[in-house]
């Protein structure tokens, strides 16, 4: 689909230029091959094109050939002539074919972007000053590019509703809105709730909610997201900040194995909100509204700070330390977690190698929406396979690990990232070993522990997951975490380096190194290595296994087993 | 004075004729049909063909090429769709034909469908004609009973319903493509072409042909005295009668059917239509339905016709055909001739029209949307004593910025009054910037 070398192109000439592009695209697309821009409003990559907001005006002309003959028609000079149709075309309509010309840039072109923003602002309220897309949007920024920098508008405005909630998580300001219809095509075809819809006719066209239905589906945010302008804005997120002072950082989703790349805006060691991040090979440019929620763990009230031994406060190094005498001295298990990252699956793994202990794991299934939420609430279950932690998919709960408690044959315990009391142990079990958790949250596990290890969540480190295409993806450090924590990593190494014949690695780096050097599906990787968009690797040693995961986005379970079929029959 | 010669009305104001099947049949309807439904489809397209017949819904294409242009390829089903969603300001002809003549319609239609292998046909009618839809489904009524639509017609193995669907009150359902999407339940939201031409990609994505009322009752009579003999009615290229619809300051307005091209403007208005009122001096016409750019009196028209011909007209001189009218700069559209004598304050009345296309504009593309509604808000606050100076530039500015930018061609509908008007009766439009007047005679033009 993508990155592919072989792929076939035209040429085609983007203002008198060269450009190889792939044939089929449009000319907005192709353009921007070109290092070029069409402003557009209504025109999203991966929705329908409808051709509403007459932004991407521009002329296009082809190489003209003798009707009668089929010889190309010659200019005085000997070069082919540009039979250039007469009026403006839209950019996102046309599709571009072998020799096309494209003009972005001429006084018509100027004139029907001029034209259209002038339109496109005599009813806006103009009220930059109060609107949360300010900052961000493409009002603002193709007024300043394209537009006439003055108004000779002097009626009343339309008046429209200005506060109309359309959901839950989404309110709606009419006045603000360019009728490009995105979020009702958003929702016909990739929500599939299709409760949006334009009422009145003209200039006091409004986009509202169907009567009785809201706009309240797992994916109403994402029109938020791909609202050119302030119409449609996050409930949440509302009059709380202004976007030009947020940090974006690429990071992972971990609500569920699909793995939705995301952004996270942070702003002084605050995240204030999650936004998708594109991967069309992962989540296009889409993600659900649940996963934007899972920043807000970050500054719960349950969470945990200080490191403890026995109830007493502690320092990072003396606990990691304690841990490591406790766990080598005792008849040690581990319950290690898929929402850990590659590289902390990789420490555990060598803890539990030089402990000769058992690592367990336990799994978290739910509904998937076969769109961007799959059935593995757990962003790593791929990672822990590969680093070899486990050979087999998580458990059902921890029903073998209670009965070694029971039969004495395990007493001590490092729990990572789970409740143990909510996946099979009871605190009679707990009360039996000496434990050492290592956690984010408070609950009934932490509370139970002898060693405590405060852990940081996804957004205060930095580290990869494999989603459930074996994909590679690596996110990073937002926000600090609670002064004196360690990222997760660091602290699982430490526990190592103070085993016998074991050696701290660190850093991530050093990890990543070790890593790469021993796991061959690793090999040739490094941290820093990894693209933006992460990287293909190959998980074909696990397509035995029976994951739980059904169709969703850009994953097809069945289409694989058809490929891997005749393969098998071998 | 030029006879009228009534192909299309022949019988629709006959004393005596009643739009039952039995009047229609005793004046030897459905005739045509039994004879076509015998013939192979491509000779009755051959004599459309042959015929030269221009659609008369405004934009004058050529039908039978139209229906060559089908896509026969894709092997999905063909649609009819009957455009009769007649809402052109000073348009009423093809009201005539419903009210009065249904089964001319229906004939032409299910003749149409023949030809093309409609596998369904649809009459899309404006909302307003309550009283015709009910007509025209007491019709189909009729002619079902009597085999000359549903299955099997006349026997011939040929199978073909005909269905009325009431628009909801939108000026834009004549567009066809947004009559297409309105008949498919949405919001007529014009197309963008390409890639959604009717003849492609239609109604349901299927291959269409969409016609004017007017036009497919004219297949029935090519077929009846064939394309060659038809392509005699009128002058080369524009070819059979065309009824003309005449409103405004004259003393016989009203609807005459012409052979195209053999009557002037000037024995139009003089002499079938009575002339102007006594004493009043013609100001401007408007020549083709509402959308046409206006026409004013005291110009004089030079230029060459695609023959070659040279021609130097009054306003009086101008043929009323096709080609004419377009030569003059404007169009013959719809066949809707608005006269305004002396009378008239031209601002009101650009005014007016620019509060028709404001309230109809269906705001899906943006220039239009805003564009409309602001020209608009201009006219209306200069008649309301408000008129500044620089709006008449401002109005052909706005007008310019909609033109050629649009989904569809409302755009240019909307544009072309304002720039007419502007353009040449700018003094009049400077008058109102020099000389405020606080006017209460704004008329009609609080539609929104």
């Amino acid at each position: 689909m993508s990155n592919n070398g072989t792929q076939e192109t035209i040429e085609i000439f983007v203002d008198g230029v060269s450009v190889q592009v792939p044939p089929g695209i449009n000319a907005i697309e192709a353009a921007k091959i070109a290092g070029k821009e069409i402003p557009h409003y209504c025109y999203h990559p991966k929705l329908s094109v409808v051709g509403n907001c007459r932004m991407c005006l521009m002329e296009c002309g082809n190489p003209m050939r003798d009707r009668e003959t089929g010889d190309p028609v010659l200019e005085e000079d000997g070069s082919q002539k540009i039979g250039w149709f007469p009026k403006p075309v839209i950019g996102c309509s046309t599709n571009v074919g072998p020799g096309m010309h494209i003009k972005t840039e001429s006084e018509k072109i100027e004139d029907c972007r001029e034209g259209v923003m002038e339109f496109l602002l005599v009813n806006h309220p103009l009220d930059c000053p109060i609107c949360d897309q300010a900052g961000e949007c493409t009002l603002q920024e193709y007024a300043m590019d394209y537009g006439r920098g003055y108004s000779r508008y002097e009626e009343r405005k339309n008046v429209k509703p200005k506060r109309t909630r359309l959901g839950p998580r989404v309110t709606l300001d009419d006045e603000r809105c360019v009728l490009c219809s995105r979020c009702i095509r958003f929702g016909q075809e990739i929500a599939d709730k299709d409760v949006l819809g334009f009422i009145e006719r003209g200039s006091f066209s409004t986009l509202t909610c169907y009567p009785g239905p809201e706009l309240d589906h797992n994916y109403s945010l994402n029109t938020v997201d791909i609202c050119p302008v302030g119409a449609l804005t996050s409930t949440d997120f509302r009059f709380k900040m202004r976007v030009w002072f947020l940090k974006e950082t690429a990071s992972i989703c971990t609500e569920s194995s699909i793995g939705t790349n995301t952004l996270v805006w942070s702003r002084e060691g605050k995240v204030h909100r999650i936004t998708p991040r594109r991967n069309d090979d992962v989540n296009d440019t889409w993600m659900t509204d649940s996963g934007r929620q899972l920043f807000h763990q970050v500054e719960a009230d349950t969470r945990l700070k200080s490191f403890r031994i026995e109830s007493a406060s502690a320092d990072a190094t003396s606990a990691a330390k304690a841990a490591a005498n406790q766990l080598f001295t005792g008849k040690a298990a581990i319950v290690a977690s898929t929402h850990q990252s590659v590289e902390e699956l990789f420490l555990t793994r060598k803890i539990a190698e030089a402990l000769g202990a058992k690592a367990h794991f336990v799994r978290h299934l739910s509904e998937g929406d076969g769109l961007l939420l799959s059935e593995d609430r757990t962003p790593n279950t791929r990672g822990a396979l590969l680093t070899g932690i486990t050979g087999e998919l998580p458990a059902e709960n921890l029903s073998a690990l209670a009965k070694q408690i029971d039969a004495g044959e395990v007493d001590t315990l490092l729990a990572i990232h789970e409740d143990l009391t909510e996946s099979g142990l009871t605190s009679a079990h707990l009360d039996k070993v000496k434990l050492i958790y290592l956690g984010t949250q408070e609950n009934a596990t932490s509370q139970a522990a002898n060693i405590l290890l405060p852990g940081l969540t996804v957004f205060e480190k930095n580290g990869s997951f494999v989603n459930l295409n074996f994909r590679l993806q690596k996110f990073h450090q937002a926000v600090p975490g609670p002064a004196g924590l360690l990222p997760d990593v660091l602290l699982l190494g430490q526990v190592l380096g103070n085993l016998p014949g074991q050696a701290n690695p660190g850093s991530l780096n050093a990890a990543w190194e070790a890593l790469a050097n021993e796991i061959p599906a690793f090999e040739g990787l490094a941290y820093a290595s990894i693209p933006p968009v992460g990287t293909q690797l190959d998980g074909s040693a696990f397509s035995k296994l029976a994951f739980p995961e059904t169709k969703s986005l850009k994953f097809n379970p069945a289409a694989e087993k058809e490929e891997a079929a005749p393969a098998n029959a071998g | 004075m030029p006879e009228e010669k009534r192909i299309i009305l022949k019988y629709a104001d006959e004393p005596g004729y009643t739009r039952d099947i039995d009047c229609y049949l005793k004046h030897g309807g459905y005739e045509i049909l039994k004879k076509a439904v015998k013939m192979e489809p491509d000779t009755i397209h051959k004599e459309v063909m042959d015929s030269g017949i221009r659609g008369r819904g405004g934009a004058g294409f050529p039908t039978g090429l139209k229906w060559k242009f089908l896509d026969r390829k894709s092997g999905k089903p063909i649609y009819l769709i009957c455009n009769a969603d007649e809402s052109e300001p000073g348009t009423f002809k093809d009201k005539q034909v419903i009210y009065k003549d249904p089964h001319q319609l229906i004939e032409g239609m299910m003749i149409s469908a023949f030809c093309i292998k409609a596998k369904q046909a649809f009459i899309y009618i404006r909302g307003e004609f309550f009283e015709g839809a009910k007509i025209l489904e007491e019709a189909i009524e009729e002619a079902r009973a009597k085999n000359f639509l549903g299955d099997n017609i006349l026997g011939s193995g040929y199978s073909c319903d005909l269905v009325v669907h009431r628009g909801a009150g939108a000026y834009i359902c004549g567009e066809e493509t947004g009559l297409i999407e309105s008949l498919e339940g949405k919001r007529p939201y014009p197309r963008i072409k390409p890639p959604y031409f009717p003849a492609v990609l239609g109604v349901y994505q299927c291959p269409t042909i969409v016609n004017n009322v007017e036009t497919l009752c004219n297949v029935k009579h090519i077929l009846d005295m064939g394309g060659a003999e038809y392509a005699k009615i009128g002058v080369p290229n524009n070819t059979g009668t065309r009824i003309w619809c005449v409103s405004g300051h004259v003393q016989k307005p009203g609807y005459y059917e012409f052979p195209c091209g053999k009557i002037t403007m000037g024995e139009m208005i003089n002499d079938v239509c009575g002339g102007l009122f006594p004493g009043r001096t013609l100001k401007a016409i408007i020549p083709g339905g509402s959308s046409a750019k206006v026409l004013r009196a005291d110009e004089r028209f030079q230029g060459k016709l695609k023959d070659g011909t040279e021609f130097d007209w009054s306003i009086w001189d101008i043929p009323l055909d096709f080609d004419s009218p377009m030569a003059c700069g404007s169009m013959s559209g719809s066949g809707g001739i608005m006269v305004m004598d002396d009378t008239t304050d031209i601002v009101q009345a650009l005014s007016n029209l620019n509060a028709f296309y404001a309230h109809e504009s269906c705001g899906q593309c943006t220039p239009c949307r805003e564009g409309v509604q602001w020209m608009r808000k201009v006219t209306k606050r200069m008649c309301n004593g408000d008129s500044r100076e620089g709006d008449a530039d401002l109005l052909l500015s706005i007008a310019n910025q909609i033109e050629g930018r649009t989904v569809c061609a409302f755009g240019e509908a909307a544009a072309w009054p304002v720039q007419s008007f502007v353009k040449k009766f700018k003094d009049d439009f400077e008058a109102y910037s020099k000389k405020p007047v606080v006017s209460s005679e704004c008329g009609d033009n609080q539609l929104v």
